[in-house]
């Protein structure tokens, strides 16, 4: 079979740069006002726009987890946002679980368990977890697991990780 | 990710009439595909039109008993919604054994049909992909094809179609609805997604100024008998190697009527009404169970490295046959198989 080694692809398309859309995000709690070209995803906006870099860049591609946030309380992939989308809603990141000088209790639960080392993906688990916890859905170490399979962890904390949520869940054995 | 426009649709008239004036635009909801494959660079629209804000989110009981289901249903409300749960758990368990909590509270029930193949060599553009650009060829032909189709395969692709849950929706037999500048037509599932046959660049028979609406599920929905097995390389968040979807009905230990269909094994998902037919009156037991699944897998052809394939669906063809049959379907969260 005839196989060539590069593909022709089309010239890029004579784009006038469109106005940058002007957006609302109500991040943790607070009104923020943006303007945003289109293209710009909820991540880039949360950490190069609003320097809250507490949320991470993994994979970028929606496979790693470490970008996850919650909008409207439900967890998403930042990474695969995009940030116009999203005008009016509340987003909370990493940076918005705390009260005051008081952790919220899975960040104080994955202190107490040991529940990372190199804590790329910490920001992204917790977050996970919260959005987990509120969708009430997981109640076995079986179904903690699977529903939090969108999170990796490469240094393999797994299962401290595990024993954090379970004990801000309430459900440690 | 190449720059692009950005609009958003008033109603679903609108969204018809913004797409079909720009033939180089796309629709964006979830955008759990799209976003991807665009920072890949495979797919480059000049134009994306938001129609995430539509009123299309309802799960509504149909006149004959069904339930339509709206475009914009995320795949998680969908999975977790009572009604889905009690009258067809087959579909709660599909779309939970698909992707990620995250990327299922994004995803949507019209975007999860119209997602593109995971294959290598699509997303590669440094790659020839006769899928994504006509006529380059296939390089997974002759390259790395271990995940690729043994059904239904031509000479142009050998890609499969990605979704869990589309496994679920074409053996209980779903309608989907949709929108264009000519009105609402209806299309049935087992007619929705295409073969690649000399046009692999076509996922569909959704024509490209078409919006997804709906989709419809008939009355039966199997919730006594049913299993779906998915077999991966990892336990979760990975796409399947081979997934069967499995409904019976039975009257004592005969089977009164059979669904049965695959995921992971052709370019659209693979239901066969000849296997289920035959099925039809038989015992439900391995023996019936062994010869539905050498009769499904009658045509299949294995490319150089996915063999492996043809044994792993016919047993997992009997064992979700006989998962069904037990009424002790696959649990989504305990992998253990049964």
């Amino acid at each position: 079979m005839a196989r060539k080694t590069t593909v022709a692809r089309p010239a890029e398309p004579p784009l006038p740069a469109q106005e940058k859309i002007p957006i609302t995000l109500i991040v943790n709690g607070t009104e923020r006002r943006l303007e945003l070209a289109p293209w710009t995803t909820l991540l880039d906006a949360l950490r190069d726009h609003l320097d809250l870099t507490g949320s991470k860049k993994g994979c970028d591609h929606g496979q790693c987890g470490a970008c996850t946030v919650l909008v409207d309380g439900r967890r998403v992939n930042a990474c695969l946002t995009l940030a116009v989308m999203k005008d009016g809603r509340q987003i909370t990141t990493i940076e918005g679980l705390a009260k005051g000088g008081t952790l919220h209790l899975l960040q104080q639960a994955f202190i107490d368990h040991d529940a990372f080392q190199c804590g790329y993906c910490t920001p992204g688990q917790i977050c996970s977890a919260t959005g987990l916890i509120a969708e009430g859905k997981a109640h076995s170490a079986d179904e903690i697991r699977e529903l939090m399979s969108g999170n990796i962890c490469r240094c393999g904390a797994y299962p401290n990780i595990l024993a954090a949520i379970q004990q801000a869940m309430g459900t440690r054995p | 990710m190449i720059n692009f426009q950005y609009s958003r649709a008033t109603d679903v008239a609108d969204a018809v009439r913004q797409i079909a004036a720009d033939p180089a635009a796309k629709f964006i909801a979830g955008g759990t595909n799209l976003v991807d494959l665009m920072k890949e660079d495979v797919e480059r629209p000049t134009r994306l039109i938001d129609i995430s804000r539509l009123p299309l989110t309802k799960v509504e009981e149909t006149p004959d008993g069904g339930l339509r289901i709206g475009a914009l249903v995320p795949n998680s409300d969908l999975a977790y919604h009572p009604l889905i749960e009690k009258r067809y758990p087959l579909l709660a368990s599909a779309i939970l054994a698909g992707a990620s909590a995250q990327l299922r509270n994004m995803a949507t029930t019209g975007g999860n049909l119209l997602q593109r193949t995971r294959c290598a060599y699509f997303y590669d553009i440094a790659t020839p992909c006769n899928k994504r650009e006509p006529r380059s060829g296939c390089p997974a032909i002759d390259g790395l094809n271990r995940g690729h189709a043994i059904l239904g395969t031509s000479k142009a692709c050998i890609a499969t179609h990605p979704s869990d849950m589309c496994v679920a929706l074409a053996a209980l037999g779903a309608t989907v609805h949709v929108a264009g500048p000519a009105g609402a037509r209806t299309i049935a599932f087992a007619d929705f997604h295409r073969l690649p046959e000399s046009i692999p660049q076509r996922d569909t028979n959704l024509a490209p100024n078409e919006l997804v609406t709906a989709v419809e599920l008939p009355k039966r929905g199997f919730a006594k008998h049913y299993s779906y097995l998915k077999i991966r390389d990892r336990l979760s968040y990975a796409f399947a190697l081979v997934s069967v979807a499995a409904a019976l009905e039975l009257e004592g230990n005969t089977i009164k009527e059979a669904r049965l269909a695959l995921g992971g094994v052709a370019h659209k998902p693979w239901r066969d009404t000849k296997a289920e037919a035959a099925l039809v009156g038989t015992t439900a037991d391995h023996a019936a169970f062994a010869r539905a699944a050498d009769a499904l897998l009658r045509s299949a052809k294995a490319q150089t490295h996915n063999g492996f394939k043809i044994d792993l669906a016919r047993r997992a063809i009997v064992r979700t046959l006989t998962q069904a049959a037990q009424a002790t379907p696959q649990s989504q969260s305990i992998k253990k198989i049964a």
